[in-house]
């Protein structure tokens, strides 16, 4: 996807959105290669090593960033051309942006995991470094002045003693630089920015207030027709007939497509591929292959354990176990949740002289390039999968699945062919963040230290790489056969240096629904036990929650985020003199039914990178059992930061997205079908429920810049539950934080 | 059958010819027209995606059949203002960057648009009981409430 700076709107306007178009080599001597460029050859590289495949500058000084990592949502497009922008000394307003196209951007790897700057950023920053090296040292030889006293200012190079200039456009114009990525180039000094760490505006955004920006959802190709999906009844069912004869009236009708148990309409117009796919008779055989819901975590308990991945091992915590003075255990647990994205998934595929075309939201274009071409048999090099922004995507959705079927339907009826998914094909069809399930146990000594810890979590086997394509499997074509849940066990080992500690995932053979990762997958599952385990052993001790993580943390970033946290949430020790076994008694801050209580909760993500700590102020009420989220107060190291106004923005939305998670979410199914299909079913936060957040940014301009998309959001479900507990006295385990969950809760103490 | 149905949108009377009447008429805005400020979310009138005004009212156009817009004025994002000659909610949420995605954003804007003509300067908990039916999933929540506060001071 291309993207432009809203002074450059009418160069968008003009080439639509995906056609870059590339000034011919100028005639002047450099050695800069004047071969290679689209204009010359056609192709472009998009080798990981070479800048090229990052960067091109045409005659005019316009900078052209290739990126791989795509802009989610998240803004990342306009935090990536800050750091070029900075970088390469060039205005803001004069670069503009590729991502995600197979053809044009370099392969940086998924879009995710809260990566986008971290990696991505890092290694289109040491590109633009290398071409401004390169650059300085050609107009050293134009100039005839030393490397060291040039200077740049707006893609301008000259002496610092005055006299001649040159222009980038005039260096390189429309020639590639032909330079492998240079490690150790020199990188700007970070006292010396101007525009990384500035709240710049996001470029995207006037388009988007205004209706001129155009999704995935907008895009249209010449002779495009419209699919829609017709999906089995239960989620293992046999296509047995179609009656094709139930859509004949329908107008405009192109196509009805079937091949094997997948199925789907193509019309002439959108509403007549809507009615089809509404009024499509067809028959599927009975499959029951899912849980009884009710007995979900009986289930997951029971689940063949294929392999235990062991994520950290301190001492002996089984034997520490035996010896403690005291022993606590606890079993939490958390629900499905599906992405829910607001505009469902949506791709336009188009085949061509044997070479296939598709646009998607795909958070991974290189991968699904893959995947496409092995389902349609067809070599890697004959397909070309393209990036447009579509709605918010917090990890893998159902992008790359209407990606396939467009494929399908398009070969199907060889034409292009748009296809948009219902919302109930959305709720019903994305993969989920899978149920999890973790056992905690810890052993405490006669003077209330901890001196064991373990801890056993249940999740579906597999890691990382491409969920399979839903069109795929149903229509019998190659696809991928595993689990693909992400990395589920990240965030199981601690932050805290207990002696005996033993941290193990049980990874289980399957799991109810088609896994995927969703924003801050098994880090949030892992941190809501862990760190409201550890809110259970601070109240067991009567001591305050800030005060106990403090005395077993002895990593100083950490410490020093915790302190300021204090600072900034105005944390009152919740320390209580003596102590009982059930805990600390609880001040009396109660107000009619109403009960308030804070919570607080730390990670460093991953135990490697951005550090977060949260407070979350809450009303229970008693009566009604249910629960208001009031405020949260936020503190974030992420190293050096890019935007800081991008920062908040993903802290708040972090935070909003989370208690929704927390309070409301749950994938509903019957033996045969999820069962939440809408908003009505899946209900999500609404505005009368949003909280307060305030945030204080830790900014570290000479660190290396870490991830801000994710973090923040998986200490929310532990703030929620210390808070509840700080109120009412009672532990919540299972997430969602459901009203009947607090009263019962309520109820057994 | 084909079916010629007038339409007035964004200050234009114009034509449409359709197969069935009771398209829904976001729809016809979209591809028909070509509108983009109008966006699927749910179809089902849940999520406020899909919001336009008719005669200054916000509606769910996901769920407005053509047949019923008759000669009631209907008014896109694209017709509220423009990047030349914002709306000043839609100048306002450019102030606040208010949006990730900016999916949701076209309900928000046009829902508050019709919410800020008949209260002025309102509460923060009157504008969130405004947006109570218009969803977001990204969590700009914070932001869309600070960019209508300030519309409606300004207002």
């Amino acid at each position: 996807m291309l993207r432009t700076k809203p002074s450059r709107r009418d160069f968008l306007k003009s080439t639509g959105v995906l056609i870059v178009s590339f000034s011919l080599p100028s005639l002047s001597k450099t050695s800069f290669a004047q071969s290679g460029t689209p204009a010359n050859t056609g192709t472009k590289t998009v080798a990981l090593d070479d800048v090229d495949a990052f960067l091109a500058i045409d005659s005019s000084g316009g900078v052209t960033l290739y990126s791989g990592k795509v802009d989610l949502g998240t803004g990342i497009g306009t935090a990536l051309t800050q750091i070029v922008a900075e970088e390469l000394d060039v205005p803001l307003a004069g670069i503009q942006v590729v991502e995600g196209d197979t053809a044009l951007t370099p392969a940086q790897g998924k879009t995710w995991g809260s990566l986008s700057i971290q990696n991505g950023g890092v290694q289109i920053r040491q590109a633009a470094a290398t071409a401004r090296l390169a650059l300085l040292q050609e107009a050293a030889k134009r100039l005839g002045a030393p490397v060291e006293d040039l200077m740049v200012e707006q893609g301008t190079v000259r002496s610092r003693s005055g006299g001649k200039q040159i222009t980038y456009g005039e260096l390189i114009g429309g020639k590639t630089f032909s330079l492998n990525l240079d490690k150790q180039a020199p990188l700007k000094d970070p006292a010396t920015y101007k525009i990384v760490g500035q709240p710049v505006p996001r470029f995207d955004i006037p388009g988007k207030m205004t209706g001129q920006f155009t999704y995935m959802q907008d895009f249209k190709v010449p002779g495009m027709l419209h699919g829609r999906v017709v999906r089995p009844a239960a989620i293992g069912a046999t296509l047995l007939s179609v009656d094709e004869n139930s859509v004949k009236d329908v107008p405009g009708l192109v196509k009805v497509v079937r091949q094997g148990n997948f199925l789907g309409v193509v019309a002439e117009s959108e509403w007549g591929a809507i009615r089809a796919s509404q009024k499509l008779k067809a028959s599927w055989s009975n499959w029951e292959g899912l849980p009884e819901q009710s007995k979900l975590w009986e289930h997951v308990r029971a689940t063949k354990v294929n392999k235990d991945d062991v994520t950290s091992n301190v001492g002996s915590a089984e034997q520490a176990l035996q010896q403690a003075a005291k022993r606590l255990s606890a079993t939490y647990n958390f629900a499905i949740h599906t992405h829910a994205s607001m505009g469902p998934s949506c791709a336009v595929a188009e085949i061509k002289e044997g070479k296939l075309t598709c646009w998607s939201s795909s958070q991974a274009t290189h991968d699904l390039r893959q995947q496409l071409a092995a389902m349609l048999s067809m070599p890697d090099a004959d397909v070309r999968a393209i990036y447009l922004e579509g709605s918010g995507c917090y990890g893998r959705n159902g992008h790359e699945d209407a990606a396939a079927d467009a494929v399908l339907l398009a070969r199907a009826v060889e034409r292009p062919v748009r296809v948009q998914w219902m919302r109930a094909d959305e709720h019903g069809w994305d993969p989920k963040g899978p149920p999890t399930l973790m056992d905690l146990q810890a052993g405490l000594d006669a003077n209330g230290n901890v001196i064991a810890w373990y801890s056993q979590l249940y999740v579906p086997e597999g890691a990382t790489g491409n969920v399979k394509l839903v069109a795929a499997e149903l229509a019998g074509l190659p696809h991928e056969t595993g689990m693909v849940p992400g990395n589920l066990i990240q965030n199981t080992a601690i932050p805290y240096a207990f002696p005996n500690v033993r941290t193990v995932a049980h990874r289980l053979a399957e799991t109810p629904l088609r896994p995927s990762w969703i924003r801050a997958p098994g880090r949030m599952q892992n941190t809501f036990c862990n760190e409201s385990f550890m809110d259970e052993l601070a109240a067991a001790v009567g001591a305050d929650p800030l005060e106990f993580r403090l005395r077993y943390l002895n990593d100083p970033r950490g410490v020093e985020l915790l302190k300021r946290l204090a600072s900034f949430a105005q944390w009152q020790s919740r320390a209580l003199s003596g102590q009982s076994s059930s805990g600390r008694s609880l001040p009396k801050r109660d107000s009619g039914d109403i009960a308030t209580g804070r919570g607080l909760t730390y990670i460093k993500y991953e135990l490697a990178r951005t550090y977060v700590g949260a407070v979350a102020d809450v009303e229970v009420n008693r009566k009604s059992g249910e629960i208001r989220v009031k405020h949260f107060a936020v503190v974030q190291d992420c190293g050096q930061i890019v935007n800081p106004d991008g920062v908040k923005n993903q802290i708040e939305g972090n935070v909003t997205q989370t208690v929704s998670r927390v309070l409301k979410e749950e994938v509903t199914f019957d033996r045969s079908r999820v069962t939440s299909l809408n908003w009505a079913s899946y209900p999500i936060l609404t505005f009368p429920e949003i909280p307060d957040v305030d945030i204080e940014l830790i900014d570290r301009p000479s660190e290396k810049p870490w991830g801000a998309g994710e973090p923040s959001a998986a200490v929310v479900p532990s703030a929620i539950s210390n808070a509840v507990f700080d109120a009412v006295g009672v532990r919540l385990r299972s997430v969602p934080f459901t009203s009947a969950k607090v009263l019962a809760a309520m109820q057994s103490t | 059958m084909p079916t010629a149905i007038p339409l007035h949108v964004n200050g234009h009377a114009t034509r449409l010819t359709v197969d069935d009447p009771d398209m829904p008429l976001l729809y016809a805005l979209r591809d028909n027209l070509g509108l983009h400020g109008p966006r699927f979310g749910c179809g089902l009138g849940q999520c406020g995606s899909c919001t336009v005004h008719l005669d200054g009212r916000a509606v769910r156009s996901c769920v407005t059949p053509l047949s019923a817009v008759g000669k009631k004025k209907v008014v896109t994002l694209e017709g509220l203002g423009t990047i030349d000659k914002l709306h000043p909610v839609q100048k306002a949420f450019i102030e606040e960057q208010a949006a990730q995605c900016g999916y949701c954003i076209n309900g928000m804007i046009m829902e508050a648009a019709a919410f800020l003509a008949s209260n002025k300067s309102p509460s923060d908990a009157r504008i969130k009981q405004a947006l109570a039916r218009n969803l977001c999933r990204c969590g700009t929540h914070l932001r869309i409430v600070r960019a209508i506060k300030r519309a409606g001071a300004g207002v």
